[in-house]
């Protein structure tokens, strides 16, 4: 075998190993989108149960909470960018980041300070090359978030915006959250939203029918809405998680996609050309052949 | 006691735990033990750590075990919002 078709081969072998493994990444990710969007579904209920009770406070109450009051004259800003931990995901994490940058862009245009929070390895890197600060960060559960994670973040960050921003340079006015929703196995979009102070109550679920009823509280409205808005803000956390980790498989599974696709191609132009480089060695072969037993003939011609 | 019944839903985070039609629940509060009938008022309270009972309509007890949350009753519809928890 020629030196031509033995290195076709090799490459040949080689991208085929490289195919295995980006299909097998390609299954994986596509089975865990289905597990990813079965959590996100089974915290709906919760959700919209938790989202009922806030507008229900919110509305039979005037009462002011530290957590959904707007500072006047805000100084600093806290952005939280959830990122994945692997990469092989395509542009998932780069998208992400580069939502956050433009949204730290437009905060900084506001004259605020800009502390960020970051979930997922890629971010963390991301930072760390560029020798940037991080207030605090997160790894080893974008794949597949819990609700203790979810309950640890928003315990830092809850307790950062409640700090007075003044005073404390650990305090923020503002909190932003940077994600990545799942819209659909094929539309995943990164995008920012304000998440504290608490702005109107968004109706996720089916808008509530007719008027709320006369609530009584138990213990006082205060008391219970003191209690309901960290559990407001973690479950609204959660689901950016969820949904990040959802979109992130999502990606990934794009990405295995159009590398199994790529080395497809790359096999079948790599045969093409071992199959030519084989028979030009053929062909060679033959006209060697035809040469000598020619010469041979004409060299026995002569000698007679 | 009225013909009405209580429909029952018990969520947390993540998953959804009870769901389903109750004579009786009832849960401990801030404030103390609540037991809670159909036809009661509308109510929001905070759950403290503690059980929480529902009573089916074929006479049978469920009990779960809570850490934290919230209770909300409003026309004989009662939503358990628990943080963790177990049987």
């Amino acid at each position: 075998m020629g030196a031509q078709l033995r290195i076709y081969r090799r490459r040949i072998r080689s991208v085929k190993s490289t195919k295995k493994i980006t299909r097998a990444m390609e299954l994986i990710s596509a089975s865990r989108i289905v597990k990813a969007q079965q959590r996100v579904a089974a915290s709906t209920p919760y959700a919209n149960e938790l989202t009922r009770a806030v507008s229900a406070v919110a509305t039979f109450s005037n009462t002011n909470h530290p957590l959904t009051t707007e500072s006047e004259s805000p100084k600093r800003a806290a952005v939280l960018i959830i990122t994945a931990d692997r990469g092989m995901a395509g542009a998932y994490s780069t998208n992400a980041i580069k939502e956050a940058e433009g949204l730290i862009v437009t905060l900084k245009e506001r004259g605020l300070q800009v502390l960020t929070y970051v979930v997922g390895r890629k971010a963390v890197n991301y930072y760390k090359f560029r020798n940037r600060a991080v207030k605090n960060s997160w790894t080893g559960f974008s794949d597949k978030p819990t609700y203790a994670n979810a309950k640890e973040i928003s315990a830092e960050l809850i307790a950062a915006f409640l700090k007075d921003a003044a005073v404390d340079v650990e305090g923020v006015d503002e909190l932003h959250i940077v994600f990545t929703e799942f819209k659909s196995m094929i539309t995943q979009i990164a995008l920012n939203k304000r998440m504290l102070p608490l702005e109107v109550v968004e109706a996720d679920g089916p808008a509530p029918a007719g008027l709320l009823p006369m609530y009584e509280f138990e213990p006082n409205a205060g008391e219970v809405l003191n209690a309901l808005l960290p559990r407001y803000i973690e479950s609204r956390v959660y689901n950016a998680l969820l949904q990040s980790a959802a979109s992130e498989h999502a990606a990934r599974r794009r990405a295995m996609k159009s590398a199994t696709d790529n080395a497809d191609e790359l096999i079948k132009s790599l045969t093409r050309l071992a199959n030519a480089a084989r028979q030009a060695e053929i062909t060679q072969e033959i006209s060697e052949i035809v040469g000598g037993a020619d010469a041979l003939a004409s060299a026995n011609a002569g000698s007679e | 006691m009225s013909d009405n019944v209580l429909t029952v839903e018990f969520v947390t985070p993540e998953a959804r735990i009870f769901s389903g039609k109750a004579k009786m629940v009832s849960a401990r509060t801030l404030e103390g033990d609540l037991g809670i009938l159909p036809d009661h008022a509308p109510l929001l309270g905070v759950l403290v750590d503690g059980k929480v009972v529902i009573k089916n309509v074929e006479g049978g007890e469920e009990e779960f075990q809570v850490s934290g949350g919230f209770l909300s009753v409003a026309n004989n519809r009662v939503s358990i919002l628990g943080e963790a928890s177990a049987l």
